[in-house]
């Protein structure tokens, strides 16, 4: 569902991304990995549209559309979501609000009817349940005065309420203790099915006890430089992205 | 594109901007003490009138305008303004029929309730074209219970006992330099008396619309509620675009008696001038109320417009156990500049106050809050809460907030919250990553911020003011 063909971006006229490929079919999970710098949120902000961004070259094609033609919320309304490495605050708005606004703009862009009250609460319910999110939190202002945990918690409620058909996890894993990480990477797992897929960015291999990538890949510079299964996560995790950088550098 | 397109485009971001082209009678520029009597005359003033407007010309001419607003703008030169302007067809109407076409075309394009079967919504309207009172509507209905609502030139000559009693009582010509203007040039405005024990069971309304150019508008509104009575007031204005400035220096009294209450609610919507600042209305405007015991005055403000807003509607605590409110949504774009709050002055026992101030700055737009708390020595137990919040669109625009506390009596009780946030890109971007438009979000974060306020509003009212806060704010991020 999503083709990444030799996209090369820039920012602030710096060259980050610099020829990647990608495939992503429906039902898998791809775990991104790579050390500080490689350019693994600049391929987040990419795909989803973020201003500020050059792409200079390549292509995406999301469910055969360029991506890249389409603005922020309509690639949102496409069934893109991205859980954000930084979320914001939001003053005045609560979380129950923001996501009836969302899912009802992306309602109205496919020519739906806005979603009734009733189902409305029983999904926030039961994707409250699913990340076991007090259903409280939910009322107030989205993400104000939240801890870094409740924030990346919240990240993965609203994703689970919007239901994408392509999940992207920006270093979602940062910042969490051990049982959130837990909870967040549960929620995770039990939105996977066969039609959507999910891009797991990560610096740790940790996540990735949690949520099983059926692809690992290294982005080093600006390039995927390896690809693997999920043993490549274990080797990076013992011998770290050392050998990774030497092996480029012999190149 | 032809330039009836291109000024198609233009005004459509003021959707109000319109002139209409009635037969009017006008004075020439410039302001004196003959212009002064003329107005009178005009007016069929009697001579308690004419005296007291002389005394504020004579007073008016000792001020200088205050400068002590955090506002800048040219010098204004007061001899080239009109002071008087009139639609010809001067004479009262009895019936909505006799009302000149083109008037009720211009209200109709306002939304203006004026036709009878606006009845059934509850709204009377007291219609204020540049300086005259245009059409006063359900006025039997309401004699019926004893209320007077009509213009205040018709209350000068039909009910002067209560205009000289309480003209002038809570904002004396003196007060200060646009006040004093006021006093001496005022050509007309509304008049409301409620009185004992009546609560008066629709809501009033009143229109204001400048549409002569070059002419200042100086509306002067009278609100008695008598013992125990209650009302609820409300308050539209808009303007033509105009690229000149225009002048607006209002005065608003209001006095409850004994154990009434008056709730004001204003959407103001002043032409606010174009992308570059040009043109727009400078309002400066004084509205304050007087509370007796167990009183109630509450001000509703949501302030879109005018290119300077120089406001601060006060509640006078003067009756033991009497409440003042103030709610209000300051919001500014582009060039405009506001500098608005309020005063609360407690000088009873147990007097109450509760102050929630939400400015919202866009573009190149400076918008502060000025407010000032007083508690006499006399008024025990007396309690205060402000809350001023800013809300920044952009990184272009400025926000200040000047609170003064000025406590003499160890027993007040009071507290001031501050909360600044900021609507950046990364909010916009945000909302924008889960499907909503960036006008959607920003009417989402708008009215969520706003709620507090325009809840105190009556429904249809803010319905309107929703959308206003939208309608300003189109494009302002990023």
């Amino acid at each position: 569902m999503l083709s990444i063909k030799n996209l090369k971006a820039k920012i602030d006229n710096k060259e980050i991304l610099k020829g990647i490929n990608l495939e992503v079919k429906p039902g898998e999970v791809h775990a991104i990995m790579g050390p500080n710098g490689s350019g693994k949120s600049t391929l987040a902000s990419v795909l989803t549209g973020r201003e500020g961004y050059e792409v200079t070259g390549g292509e995406i094609t999301y469910d055969g559309k360029n991506l890249l033609e389409l603005s922020a919320e309509d690639r949102a309304r496409a069934g893109i979501f991205l859980a954000f490495q930084y979320p914001v605050e939001i003053p005045g708005v609560s979380t129950t609000n923001f996501m009836k606004t969302a899912i009802n703009e992306i309602r109205k862009s496919k020519g739906i009817a806005p979603m009734s009250a009733g189902e409305f609460l029983k999904r926030l319910k039961d994707k409250a349940a699913l990340v076991e999110l007090d259903v409280e939190m939910t009322k107030r202002y989205v993400n104000v005065g939240f801890s870094g945990g409740e924030k990346k918690r919240n990240e993965i409620f609203q994703m689970a309420m919007l239901e994408p058909r392509l999940g992207i996890l920006d270093e979602t894993d940062s910042g969490l203790d051990i049982d959130a990480l837990r909870i967040v990477a549960n929620g995770v797992n039990k939105l996977r099915n066969e039609n959507n897929a999910f891009v797991v960015i990560t610096h740790y291999q940790r996540l990735l006890d949690y949520i099983v990538p059926d692809f690992v890949h290294v982005l080093y510079k600006g390039k995927i430089v390896k690809s693997g299964g999920k043993e490549l996560a274990y080797q990076l995790e013992e011998e770290g992205y050392d050998w990774i950088k030497e092996e480029q550098t012999v190149k | 594109m032809s330039e009836d397109i291109i000024l198609d485009k233009i005004a459509g971001d003021y959707e109000w901007g319109f002139s209409t082209d009635i037969d009017m009678d006008t004075l020439p520029k410039g302001l004196n003490e003959d212009v002064v009597k003329f107005i009178s005359k005009k007016k069929n003033d009697p001579t308690f009138m004419l005296e007291w407007r002389l005394k504020a010309y004579k007073h008016w001419l000792t001020l200088e305008e205050p400068q002590w607003a955090n506002i800048h703008h040219p010098p204004i030169d007061y001899q080239d303004a009109i002071y008087y302007a009139a639609p010809r067809k001067e004479n009262k109407l009895n019936s909505l029929e006799d009302l000149d076409p083109k008037i009720k075309e211009t209200y109709e394009k306002l939304g203006i309730p004026l036709v009878e079967q606006q009845f059934l919504a509850g709204v009377a309207v007291d219609a204020v074209m540049d300086s005259v009172s245009v059409v006063t509507t359900y006025r039997e209905k309401l004699s019926d219970l004893g209320i007077i609502f009509c213009s205040i030139s018709e209350a000068i000559k039909e009910h002067p006992e209560l205009v000289k009693k309480y003209l002038g009582s809570v904002v004396p010509y003196s007060d200060n330099f646009f006040a004093a203007l006021n006093s001496a040039v005022f050509s007309d405005g509304s008049f409301v008396y409620i009185p004992k024990g009546v609560r008066c069971p629709m809501e009033l309304s009143t229109y204001f619309r400048i549409n002569a150019a070059n002419t200042g508008q100086f509306e002067r509104t009278l609100i008695i509620a008598d013992e125990g009575a209650y009302v609820s007031y409300l308050e539209g204005c808009t303007a033509p675009m105009r690229d000149e400035n225009q002048l607006h220096a209002a005065v608003v009294e209001l006095i409850a008696l004994d154990n009434a209450e008056i709730k004001y609610s204003t959407v103001q919507n002043w032409y606010p001038g174009d992308k570059n600042g040009k043109g727009g209305i400078y309002n400066f405007v004084t509205k304050r109320g007087i509370c007796g015991e167990n009183a109630k005055i509450s001000w509703t403000q949501v302030e879109t417009g005018s290119s300077i807003t120089w406001k601060y509607p006060s509640v006078i605590l003067k009756g033991d156990n009497s409440i003042g409110e103030f709610y209000s949504v300051a919001l500014t774009n582009n060039y405009q500049q506001a500098d608005t709050g309020t005063k609360m002055i407690h000088l009873g026992k147990n007097t109450k106050s509760r102050i929630v101030s939400k400015g919202i700055s866009a573009g190149h737009s400076q918008n502060s809050y000025r407010g000032l708390v007083r508690v006499g020595k006399s008024a025990d137990n007396a309690r205060n809460y402000s809350q001023c919040d800013s809300l920044l669109m952009g990184d272009r625009c400025g926000a200040h907030t000047f609170p003064y506390f000025d406590i003499k009596n160890k027993n007040a009780t009071v507290e001031h919250e501050a909360t600044t946030s900021k609507i950046g890109e990364d909010i916009i971007f945000y909302c924008g990553q889960r499907g909503i438009s960036e006008e959607d979000a920003v009417a989402l974060i708008v009215n969520g911020y706003a709620k507090e306020v325009l809840n105190q509003l009556p429904m249809e009212f803010a319905v309107e003011a929703q959308k206003l806060l939208a309608i300003s704010l189109e494009g302002s991020v990023g």
